[in-house]
């Protein structure tokens, strides 16, 4: 399990991070959704893995072993920011394209003239 | 008064002065030189009744706290030496104000100037009254700031903005490494006040930290005393008007790196390191200093570097190192600020009242101004070190330390010839400043008529002057006991013996001076015609060594270095930069791995594999991997793929014991699916033929080879330590007492909801923070939202389907759409409501099994977003008054007071009570407090979920719109 999880994480992750680095903005946000599940498992898995052990108590005080719950906490929360990180690069970078006409990260195509570098000095 | 009050007047008097000056109308000259007049004279007056106090052994102290969490208190502390240094400060101060209300003309803005200078007699005040390291840094840098702001009072003028910046870099960068060497110097002593430094002389100079210390502080010093190679800011400093040039550029200011060096000696001199630092620079400035000063054309200019090399003279005399040199260093700081303070003013006269100061063009200035010629021509005999003078004393002194030094160190041997020489050069240029102005025949075509100025401007040249004659006629009575006073405060008991009898005998020293005198007159009658017409301008053989020009040349590439850094790694290209941080993380991660000798496969706990698992996650890779492939050319299937992703990950936390997580996750994934469909809609249609060179092509490739080592590598780190991490006995931390005590202490069996909305119910707050103002700022976005033009068509399908609907008879444009979608428009309206069931259910149980008010609040979201996909905005928004904004502000309002519900109870902020309570019908029924806040969050995520859905939906309307009133303007057009 662990080695499938970790491998999953490996997988998730590459796939964010190359299309993170890619030129179209569309690219960069779905990399950063993939990027994010690879993290929020990972912070999930530091509190190691656990089968059928929800961190929810038995009715009555009889105490049994659960998952980590810490882990699982900071996870919702990270999962609830990065839904609303997706929606606002989204949103930015539709702004963007209408701004700029084209939906490049630098908000121009690489090959077009670099704008004026200007003087040395100001 | 009491001394401290005393004490306290007069360092708050400049600062409360320059306030009230600034007050004043544009060109009340008057009246603000009668204030700063009368304020540096009670600071004097302050400083001089405490004469008795503060040489009577102990220093007067005044001290309030200042930061005492560092132990940094406000400390005015007055002893003998800055006694010396506070009258200098506020007595010459005096005499330059008046001069000053006469020097400047009726046009200028003089309240301003008098703002900047009482200001800077506060700060230089503030200085040498500092009790404390830190206190005295401020000070230091505020002369600094003030000193920039005086020196480009002109600012209309170039090269007084140059000065002033080239002064005030300079400066101010010695500035930053006198605070890191105090701080230092601190931190050794064990405490930031002055007394406790100045008594820890032994361990601060066996300190390891003495070095650099010694290097940082001295960098503050040389820079501000002008210490060759700093020293070309002082030249381009006298832009400034004269009586700042008199005051700040020779009197005061220049001093200051002098006091710190008077101040610290006691603590940091002594050393190898202190000779060789200090008195190198100070034999390097005084030479280079006299040899420049003797080819300038310029009055003010060989007044300049007349005081960069007396400066250095001092900084010489500090290096020796001996108690003797000490004293003869604070005397000549107090001679060298009368002579050259009315040495400058008589050059503000001579331009003020010819309107040049070239001495090529000045000649026998004696018949119109002789009054001025007779006082300029004391003082620059006392430059020159001619007896019964003041400066002959001082000289005399330091002559005789340059011979007594020669045996303690081998590079000494050679003192005596550099002084002499140096005393003649000193000799040379006093005499051709006086022969060249006020000598030889009368002055033809200058600018003005030459002639006695304004009564009351010669009176302070005349107040100094007296000074010189006093101090040099009869030391003994008049510096003698301050002198013996100061010296003994920075000595204590290793203050030597000394004389300050203008007569010693015949000695060494004495004959120096002759020398000295005889060859300066010597060398001017020799060579003094070739200076004139010296063609090159600069002096001969340093001309070539243009210190401004090198500093140009560093400050340009300064900013041109910083424009290619910001080339490399600037924010105007995303993806280097992206791949520069990516890289950054991976080195990072790399090196600690190593460092630490992680080892990845250590054989540790393994939860049994299962086959259905695997087949998951082969899912989940496949998925991730085909969005990365699709995401350029095919968003629709990425997308796609990406919720495939999205949904393995949120099984595998089903899996993995956490359906609060799972139920969240499925819920957002909803969302999230939805929004960037609803994006897809104005990005630019698929176009595999961007036209990139050719010659783009082979790099392109290269990046993207790059890219995927990149990618590649940092996914299989991250596998490795999340396998090595999982594979490894879980740490004992705090989650046991979270899962003992949700039930005990805050009522709930789900320990996540408890850790959410009431262990950790501050984060949570913090987080709908956020989420409130994610959602603010994509509404605030899109109201500004203007489509690019290629997508304003309608799409393709729609334009169609209304193709149909026209071809055939009884259809209106739009029915085949509306149909299409008719089985899920019937299928949503029946669900709708339990939908929002779910979702209360899910809120209501919350706090007890998997659920709670984020998902809650997504799962209501849902609720409204499928009825937009149904129907349209159109209809949606004339049905339904929805008001998102409204839904946050209550959302955090209800957090907010359920977290203040507990403060009448004298609880801190949210903590939660919770209770049972036996419902008629439902049974027992949970009351925590922590419900209502869960209930804010609930609130606010719909708000803010839905703000953003209805933003991003109602753009279609608006594309309508735009298309609508275009054909009207259009159809407007026509007719004309």
């Amino acid at each position: 399990m662990e080695l499938v999880l970790s491998l999953g994480i490996g997988v998730l992750a590459a796939a964010g991070i190359w299309l993170i680095l890619r030129p179209r903005t569309f690219q960069v946000v779905l990399g950063l959704s993939l990027l994010g599940y690879a993290v929020n498992l990972f912070i999930f898995a530091m509190g190691r893995i656990t089968v059928g052990a929800p961190p929810v108590l038995g009715v009555g005080p009889g105490m049994v072993s659960v998952d980590d719950p810490v882990p699982q906490a900071l996870v919702l929360t990270a999962v609830v920011i990065s839904f609303a990180l997706t929606a606002l690069f989204l949103v930015v970078l539709l702004a963007a394209r209408g701004e700029t006409g084209c939906d490049h990260v630098d908000g121009r195509e690489p090959h077009e003239a670099e704008p004026d570098a200007g003087n040395p000095l100001p | 008064m009491p001394p401290h009050l005393l004490l306290v007047s007069a360092a708050l008097l400049p600062f409360l002065g320059s306030a009230a000056v600034i007050a004043l109308p544009g060109h009340a000259r008057n009246a603000a030189a009668a204030l700063a007049g009368f304020v540096t004279l009670a600071g004097l007056a302050c400083i001089v009744l405490l004469y008795p106090q503060a040489t009577g052994g102990e220093p007067v102290v005044a001290a309030m706290d200042w930061l005492p969490s560092l132990g940094v208190r406000l400390v005015l502390r007055l002893d003998a030496l800055s006694w010396i240094f506070a009258v200098l400060v506020l007595g010459i101060g005096a005499l330059v104000v008046l001069y000053a209300r006469y020097y400047m003309a009726a046009a200028d803005p003089v309240p301003r100037l008098f703002c900047y200078f009482l200001a800077f007699v506060g700060a230089m005040l503030g200085l040498v009254l500092s009790g404390n390291l830190i206190q005295l840094v401020v000070f230091w840098e505020m002369t600094s700031v003030v000193s920039f702001l005086l020196i480009g009072y002109w600012s209309d003028n170039a090269s007084a903005r140059d000065g002033a910046r080239m002064a005030v870099t300079i400066t101010a960068a010695g500035g930053l490494c006198l605070l890191v060497g105090m701080v230092l110097l601190g931190q050794i002593a064990g405490s930031y006040e002055l007394d406790t430094v100045l008594g820890a002389g032994e361990a601060i100079r066996k300190s390891p930290l003495y070095l650099p210390t010694l290097v940082l502080i001295l960098a503050g010093a040389l820079t501000k005393s002008a210490q060759f190679p700093f020293h070309i800011w002082l030249p381009r400093a006298m832009a400034a008007p004269t009586p700042i040039s008199a005051y700040l550029h020779s009197a005061t200011m220049v001093k200051a790196g002098i006091f710190l060096m008077i101040r610290f000696w006691p603590v940091l001199s002594g050393t190898e390191s202190w000779y060789w630092i200090v008195g190198t620079a100070g034999m390097a400035t005084m030479l280079v200093g006299a040899w420049s000063a003797i080819f300038q054309h310029d009055l003010k200019g060989l007044l300049a570097y007349s005081t960069i090399s007396h400066l250095g003279l001092i900084t010489l005399l500090l290096g020796l190192g001996s108690p003797l040199a000490v004293v003869a260093a604070i005397f000549h700081t107090v001679n060298h600020a009368t002579f050259k303070a009315s040495l400058f003013m008589a050059a503000g006269i001579i331009d003020h009242e010819t309107g040049t100061r070239d001495m090529r063009r000045l000649s026998g200035l004696w018949r119109a101004m002789p009054y001025t010629a007779t006082l300029a021509m004391v003082a620059a005999a006392a430059m020159a070190g001619v007896p019964l003078l003041n400066g002959f004393l001082s000289k005399e002194m330091f002559l005789a330390e340059a011979v007594d030094s020669t045996g303690a160190h081998p590079i000494n041997t050679a003192l005596p010839f550099f002084a002499t020489v140096a005393s003649a050069f000193t000799v040379l240029y006093s005499l051709r400043f006086i022969r060249q102005t006020f000598f030889g025949p009368p002055a033809r075509d200058l600018p003005h008529a030459p002639h006695e100025p304004a009564r009351w401007m010669r009176i302070p040249i005349e107040a100094l002057v007296l000074v010189c004659i006093a101090i040099g006629l009869v030391p003994n009575l008049t510096i003698g006991p301050i002198l013996a006073g100061a010296a003994r405060s920075v000595l204590g008991d290793r203050t030597p013996d000394y004389d300050l009898a203008i007569w010693h005998g015949f000695n060494a020293p004495l004959a120096m001076s002759v020398l000295a005198l005889a060859g300066g007159v010597a060398l001017y009658r020799i060579f003094g015609r070739r200076i004139d017409t010296n063609p090159r301008g600069g002096p001969w053989l340093l001309d070539r060594f243009d210190g401004g020009h090198l500093f140009e040349r560093a400050m340009t590439g300064l900013v041109l270095g910083a424009r290619r850094l910001e080339t490399i790694l600037g924010t105007e290209r995303l993806q280097p930069q992206l791949r520069l941080i990516f890289l950054a993380a991976l080195l990072a991660a790399t090196a600690t791995g190593i460092g630490r000798g992680v080892d990845l496969f250590l054989q540790g706990r393994t939860t049994a594999f299962d086959p259905a698992f695997a087949m998951l996650w082969l899912t989940g890779a496949a998925c991730a991997l085909g969005a990365a492939e699709r995401a350029k050319y095919h968003r629709l299937s990425a997308v796609i793929l990406l919720g495939g992703a999205g949904l393995v990950s949120c099984l595998t936390f089903l899996w993995l014991s956490a359906p609060d997580l799972a139920v969240t996750q499925i819920l957002v994934e909803i969302v999230t699916t939805v929004m960037l469909l609803l994006g897809l809609r104005w990005l630019p249609k698929r176009d595999e033929a961007i036209p990139a060179p050719l010659s783009e092509r082979a790099r392109a490739r290269r990046r993207r080879l790059i890219d995927l080592g990149i990618a590649v590598l940092a996914g299989s780190g991250l596998a490795g330590l999340s396998y090595a991490v999982m594979t490894r006995p879980p740490v004992e931390g705090i989650s046991r007492w979270f899962v003992e005590e949700a039930y005990p202490k805050a009522g709930g069996r789900n320990v996540v909801n408890v850790l959410l909305v009431d262990f950790r119910a501050f984060d949570t707050l913090g987080e709908i923070c956020v989420l409130g103002v994610v959602g603010l700022t994509v509404f605030a976005l899109l109201r500004r939202f203007r489509p690019a033009p290629d997508s304003l068509e309608r799409p393709a399908q729609q334009v169609r389907f209304d193709a149909i609907d026209r071809a055939r008879e009884g259809r209106e444009p739009g029915h085949t759409a509306s149909d299409a979608l008719l089985v899920p428009r019937t299928v949503i309206t029946w669900l709708s409501p339990f939908i929002v069931l779910l979702a209360l259910h899910l809120f209501l149980r919350g706090h007890d099994l998997p659920g709670g008010g984020f998902a809650a609040g997504i799962a209501l979201t849902i609720a409204f977003m499928l009825q937009y996909l149904a129907r349209g905005a159109e209809w949606v928004e004339e049905r339904l008054r929805i008001r998102p904004i409204t839904w946050i502000g209550l959302g955090l309002l209800v957090s907010v007071l359920a977290g203040a519900m507990s403060w009448p109870f004298s609880h801190p902020f949210l903590t939660a009570a919770f209770a049972y309570w036996e419902a008629p019908v439902l049974g027992k029924v949970p009351l925590a407090s922590a419900l209502i806040f869960d209930l804010g969050i609930m609130i606010l995520v719909v708000g803010s979920s839905v703000l953003m859905l209805v933003a991003l939906a109602h753009q279609s309307l608006r594309r309508t719109r735009a298309a609508e009133s275009e054909a009207e303007r259009a159809a407007a057009r026509e007719p004309a």
